[in-house]
């Protein structure tokens, strides 16, 4: 039915540039948009969590009580998708362990502590030409810069920057939509930093070879809107290629990449496709900024900009290291007011409860908010699905919530699965709308999750089988090849027995009956089996290394045997005596 | 009449002989309900069931011979979907086979571990890599947790430890709503 809706919709020409679904809730966005980005005063303690991006664990490359430099790599991306991380600044290694992270589950996850010195001493770092060097270097450079996608997913940006001969790039987007209520973290970029942000747009686009950069900001931010003009009018990219800044509604998840390309573009990406395929490639406008801040300055991610805002004194953003404590974020904000009682990371929409304050800043954090009930009060009970469809009318991927939700509720996987649970992108476009108050998203985390782990489930009893099989496998032929050796064997003795019968006939007298022949056959191999054994015997008792011992163990060893062989006679000899005076005794009682 | 007899009789012969055909050309080769028992079980060929290993198991189940409430690892939900498949009664487990335990893998104390080899016999994937008189140690991402090592080792020195949550393999729970008491005043209201 949606679909032919959207068959209607596109022959008539709508739908091409109003957002599908969405919601408009508050902004909040006023409050931390008066001051300028704040500087943190260095911290003492940095935690960083190895966990700060999609994709592998990286691997840690320094121990405990080293020595680190500002920008010193202290793990490696490792495997395909990864990313490194480096030191926010100098000091030294205090612990390699599991500590607190930012993340839903409230679990403890392997972290690098530092302590900082004070000096934030640099590492020795250069500016590239990047103009002149070879793509391929460019890209295998920028796996140890550590960039990841700024806007909240946290990919790492070097797999998107990736393009083969299948994958050609037309289409640049750089998202700046910030759609979410409170945060204004690249809102404020855009107005203090728009020219670095074009350098790096430039980077991107010199990588991607594309012919048009789209830049996509709402129409709430008229500010940075402005200056990101100013700034594509005096960049040079633009006279190489369409260079646009598009101003969009504000519609609640316009900034989903996928949303954004449609938006700008008119183009809707499948959904078992990546943006790359249909020749288009979305980055954040932090994320091109770090890249400018790699390639012009050899910087690699230490800091992003933060908004700290919701129940705080002063809401405002801030150039936050990664590994700086919320703690120390709050004290720069002018500290939580009171009533504050919880810290949310990222934006009310999609962001999750933190465990603590005593959390670190990932490159994931665009936005803490400080919680308090005037602000978001708890949720009101949840009634019973009214089937109104609301959550089907807002949702951004033209879902049927209202199923997903039935089926999440029961369980019935398979069928969630079946309606396409996993384009649900977890806006809360749903949630926001339900009349009835039924936390939509949790169910699809609760039932997506439970699918993921499934089939991980699968996938191990998969290994398991294959391995059993070929272990079954293994022992059958095992088994196989000793029962042919022991055939061969008894084939070998056969012949044996069979050969020296034929000898024994050939020498024996005519008259002897075979089955003394055999008898005399079986006789012979037993007294050669004595023999052997006997030898086997000897060899074993002879010591076989002694032949190259030094001579005063050799010595030593003749002197042990000698006096072995001394005390064996004596035995021997009191043996006899014992004898003898027997003898005696029992010929004295003869008499 | 008569062409009406022998139409009915070409078409006999010519979807006889389709049949026929199609019966040699599409066999299957093995059970294919084996095979289906078998995605169902949780492959840990832990041997709890009675049977040495999953596919006996399933070979068992689709044969009759056995019952589908015996294999502890697959849990109640494995029991559900075996029911489900072979479309008889569910019955909850039999605990004369086990009860269910929380997903495991064997750890072996390397400075216990005297390298008899007994353990990596007794693997059903060899997950365990050693030599003999060379300490042994478990591959975890193999091991199914079946505790058929625990047996055979002559030093007790393998134990199960249960897979601990981390932010890898955690999971969103369920939506549950905390039922509060209610205010006072309201209680009292009621009692009135």
């Amino acid at each position: 039915m949606s679909a032919l809706i959207n068959i209607v919709k596109q022959n008539l020409g709508l739908g091409s540039i109003a957002v599908n679904g969405g919601v408009h809730p508050p902004e909040h966005k006023q409050e931390s948009t008066t001051q300028a980005i704040g500087q943190l005063p260095l911290p003492k303690r940095l935690v960083l969590p190895l966990r700060q991006h999609v994709g592998n664990l990286p691997k840690v490359l320094v121990a405990v009580g080293d020595q680190v430099l500002k920008g010193q790599l202290l793990a490696e991306a490792e495997g395909n998708i990864s990313a490194a991380i480096h030191a926010p600044t100098s000091g030294t290694i205090a612990a390699i362990g599991d500590a607190l992270i930012p993340h839903p589950s409230g679990l403890p996850d392997r972290c690098i502590t530092i302590t900082a010195d004070g000096k934030d001493e640099w590492i020795a770092h250069s500016p590239s030409d990047w103009r002149k060097e070879d793509k391929t270097r460019l890209l295998e450079r920028l796996r140890h810069s550590g960039i990841v996608g700024l806007g909240g997913a946290a990919f790492p940006t070097q797999v998107k920057l990736l393009t083969n001969a299948k994958s050609q790039v037309d289409t640049l987007v750089i998202n700046a939509a910030e759609c979410e209520p409170y945060i204004t973290c690249d809102d404020m970029l855009m107005r203090e930093r728009a020219d670095q942000i074009l350098k790096g747009v430039e980077i991107a686009q010199h990588l991607l070879g594309a012919n048009q950069c789209l830049i996509g900001i709402e129409d709430n931010k008229p500010e940075a809107a402005e200056a990101m003009r100013l700034a594509c009018t005096n960049s040079p990219l633009a006279q190489s290629v369409t260079l646009k800044v598009v101003v969009v509604p504000t519609q609640y998840p316009s900034g989903d990449a996928r949303q954004l390309i449609r938006l700008l573009t008119g183009i809707e990406v499948p959904a078992d496709k990546r943006s790359i395929d249909v020749g288009l490639q979305c980055f954040n406008v932090a994320t091109v900024l770090a890249l400018h801040r790699y390639f012009d300055f050899g910087e690699p991610a230490l800091s992003r900009i933060v908004t700290m805002t919701g129940n705080v004194k002063i809401p405002a953003n801030f150039e936050v290291l990664f590994g700086t404590l919320v703690t120390d974020l709050v004290k720069a904000g002018g500290g939580a007011l009171e009533e504050t009682d919880d810290y949310i990371m990222g934006g009310p929409m999609m962001g999750f409860s933190l465990p603590s304050a005593d959390v670190p800043i990932t490159k994931a954090a665009n936005c803490i908010i400080a919680s308090a009930p005037n602000l978001f009060a708890p949720a009101p009970p949840a009634m019973p699905c009214i089937r109104c469809a609301r959550c089907a009318d807002v949702c951004p991927v033209s879902l049927q919530p209202q199923e997903l939700y039935w089926f999440a509720k029961s369980s019935n996987l398979e069928k969630a699965r079946d309606y396409n649970l996993f384009d649900c992108i977890e806006c809360g476009c749903c949630t926001y709308a339900c009349p009835s108050n039924i936390p939509l998203v949790q169910y699809y985390r609760f039932a997506k999750s439970e699918i993921i782990a499934q089939d991980r489930a699968k996938e191990a009893a998969d290994l398991a089988r294959e391995r059993n099989d070929f272990r079954l496998m293994r022992i059958e032929r095992e088994k196989q090849e000793r029962a042919e050796k022991h055939a061969q064997k008894a084939a070998g003795a056969k012949a044996e027995v069979a050969n020296a019968e034929a000898a024994k006939t050939d020498a024996a007298p005519v008259n002897e009956t075979p089955d003394d022949s055999a008898m005399a056959a079986k006789k012979a191999a037993i007294a050669a089996a004595i023999e052997r054994a006997k030898a086997q015997k000897a060899s074993a008792i002879a010591p076989q290394n002694v032949a190259d011992a030094k001579p005063a163990v050799q010595a030593e060893i003749a002197e042990i045997d000698a006096r072995r062989e001394a005390a064996k006679q004596a035995v021997s000899e009191q043996t006899l005596s014992e004898q003898a005076v027997d003898n005696i005794a029992s010929t004295r009682d003869e008499k | 009449m008569l062409t009406a007899i022998y139409v009915m009789l070409g078409l006999a012969l010519v979807l006889g002989i389709l049949l026929g055909y199609s019966a040699l050309k599409f066999k299957v080769e093995g059970d294919p309900l084996v095979a289906r028992i078998d995605a169902i079980l949780p492959q840990t060929q832990c041997g709890q069931c009675g049977f040495p290993g999953c596919k006996p198991y399933a070979t068992a189940i689709a044969a009759g011979e056995a019952d589908i409430n015996q294999c502890p690892p697959g849990g109640d939900a494995g029991a559900r979907a075996l029911a489900d498949l072979m479309g008889v009664e569910y019955k909850p487990l039999n605990a004369e086979h086990g009860i269910p335990k929380p997903k495991s893998v064997a750890l072996i104390d390397e400075n216990t571990c005297i390298g008899c080899t007994l353990c990596i016999q007794a693997c059903p994937v060899d997950a365990i890599l050693g030599a003999a008189k060379h300490m042994h140690t478990i591959i975890a991402i193999e091991c199914t947790g079946c505790e058929l090592c625990l047996a055979p080792c002559p030093v007790d020195c393998i134990t199960m430890e249960p897979i601990a949550e981390s932010p890898d393999n955690w999971k969103w729970r369920y939506p549950v709503f905390e039922i509060k008491p209610a205010a006072t005043n309201t209680l009292i209201g009621i009692r009135h």
